[in-house]
């Protein structure tokens, strides 16, 4: 029960601040919208060939994006000391963990609700009414990047150039998310429902709950100073 | 410092070993056996392709055992054993991509395809390389160690479900050479180029331990120099 106080009340101060501030929301934002615009200008493609290629830009969209939110997680921490306060204060570190994953997760979310029918409108795309179970599927590859985002963002916490380093250990573990969220919605596209891709969907559930749990676990060794 | 004698003696045997038991396998691998009777002589490749991917696996493993044990038990020689292993896990990964281009080119016809093992492999050579770059770019060794052994684990706990993806994504390789689930080892491959795959698995994994051995000593060397560094500006 206090861990679940903690993470909320964590989550509360994230969340306030980005109220005020709102500057990880509005880059998202933007740059999602962006991505949108760039990819269009690059394929310039008929509607029905674009179907095919939606997933895939999609996802990249939002790999794109969340990386941005993830440089920007433990930034605000960072200025005036606030990461050394949060350490010295009674805190479960795994409360700390959950906290930041939801907050990024949040983020994401919001940025995704728009830009997943912005880009259905931008593309001319059919089918609307897929969107609900697009979106569903999205939201479970989300929990999954932010989950092991938020523990790569701590990580590359204290080195050099983090930013750029941030992708390059994020990326190459986040490949079964990558395959199966564009695998499932690409079945969802072309059958209008999940089907056979039964099998992705469970490998990214797996995928969700291990590395919540090994986050969870794991996290004061990560952030310890 | 004669303590360490015995130890650079025992590195030397472990050397020597090395090189003679790759030359012996090579040999026997390259002159002895039998070329393969559909592939023909390319096939030869199999004798380093083989004994490298599997060196490369053991290491990632090592990585792994040094990084929960570094966790748990907070011992310097835990980290030094995690980071070395991970840059031998690296050099033998980026060989076994090689020497696997060598052999597709004239078997498959292409340099490079993207079926599940070929992508697998790749994949664990972006892993490492991307854990030895976060070593690198940090400075604080201790704060290193920690957050290394943390994408160690994590690097390793992904492993099978990279694997399970990429499966069901393709899948075009030769099916395993020597295990596979339903058949014993002699029923996969006949007897003459089965011994000389062992003389060579065997050979690597020497050198592997060989290379662990010398790379672990930098490592120790690197820690002493730098706690007499401390002691002086103290």
């Amino acid at each position: 029960m206090e861990f679940i106080k903690q993470t909320l009340l964590l989550l509360w101060k994230d969340l306030l601040l980005e109220l005020r501030r709102r500057d990880s929301l509005l880059t998202m934002f933007f740059f999602g919208t962006l991505l949108l615009f760039v990819f269009h200008f690059s394929f310039d493609l008929p509607p029905d060939r674009v179907a095919e290629m939606t997933p895939a830009l999609l996802w990249l969209a939002f790999l794109f994006t969340g990386t941005l939110g993830l440089t920007q997680l433990f930034q605000v921490e960072r200025e005036n000391h606030c990461l050394e306060a949060l350490l010295l204060s009674p805190l479960d570190r795994g409360a700390l963990f959950l906290a930041k994953s939801c907050f990024n997760l949040l983020l994401m979310f919001l940025v995704e609700a728009v830009v997943m029918p912005l880009f259905w409108i931008l593309f001319n795309l059919q089918g609307w009414n897929l969107l609900p179970q697009l979106f569903l599927v999205t939201l479970l590859g989300t929990v999954g990047f932010c989950v092991l985002g938020t523990i790569m963002s701590a990580i590359t916490l204290r080195a050099r150039a983090r930013e750029l380093l941030l992708p390059l250990v994020l990326f190459p573990l986040m490949i079964p998310v990558i395959l199966a969220t564009i695998r499932c919605m690409e079945t969802i596209m072309s059958a209008g429902e999940l089907g056979a891709a039964w099998s992705w969907l469970r490998l990214l559930l797996g995928f969700d709950i291990i590395f919540v749990t090994v986050g969870i676990l794991m996290f004061d060794r990560v952030i310890e100073s | 410092m004669p303590a360490a004698q015995p130890v650079r003696k025992r590195r030397g045997i472990l050397g020597a070993l090395a090189l003679i038991s790759i030359a012996i396998g090579l040999y026997w691998g390259l002159v002895i056996a039998p070329p393969d009777a559909y592939q023909g002589e390319v096939q030869r490749i199999m004798y380093l392709h083989l004994p490298s991917i599997l060196a490369a696996y053991l290491s990632y493993f090592l990585v792994f055992i040094g990084s929960c044990m570094y966790l748990w038990k907070r011992e310097r020689r835990d980290d030094i054993l995690a980071h070395s292993a991970a840059e031998i896990g690296v050099l033998f990964t980026a060989l076994t991509i090689i020497e696997g281009s060598i052999w597709g080119r004239p078997t498959w016809g292409v340099w490079w395809t993207w079926d599940a093992r070929l992508t697998l492999t790749a994949i664990l050579l972006l892993i490492y390389t991307g854990y030895l770059m976060l070593r690198s770019l940090i400075e604080d060794e201790d704060r290193a160690a920690s957050v290394a052994a943390v994408l160690g684990v994590i690097g390793f706990l992904d492993i099978p479900l990279i694997h399970m993806s990429v499966y069901w994504w393709r899948t075009l390789h030769q099916p395993p050479s020597i295990l596979q689930p339903n058949k014993a080892p002699w029923e996969n491959i006949a007897w003459p180029l089965l011994i000389p795959l062992l003389i060579n698995i065997a050979a690597f994994l020497l050198l592997l331990f060989y290379l662990l051995s010398l790379r672990y000593r930098l490592g120790e060397m690197r820690d002493q120099i730098r706690t007499r560094r401390l002691e002086q500006s103290v």
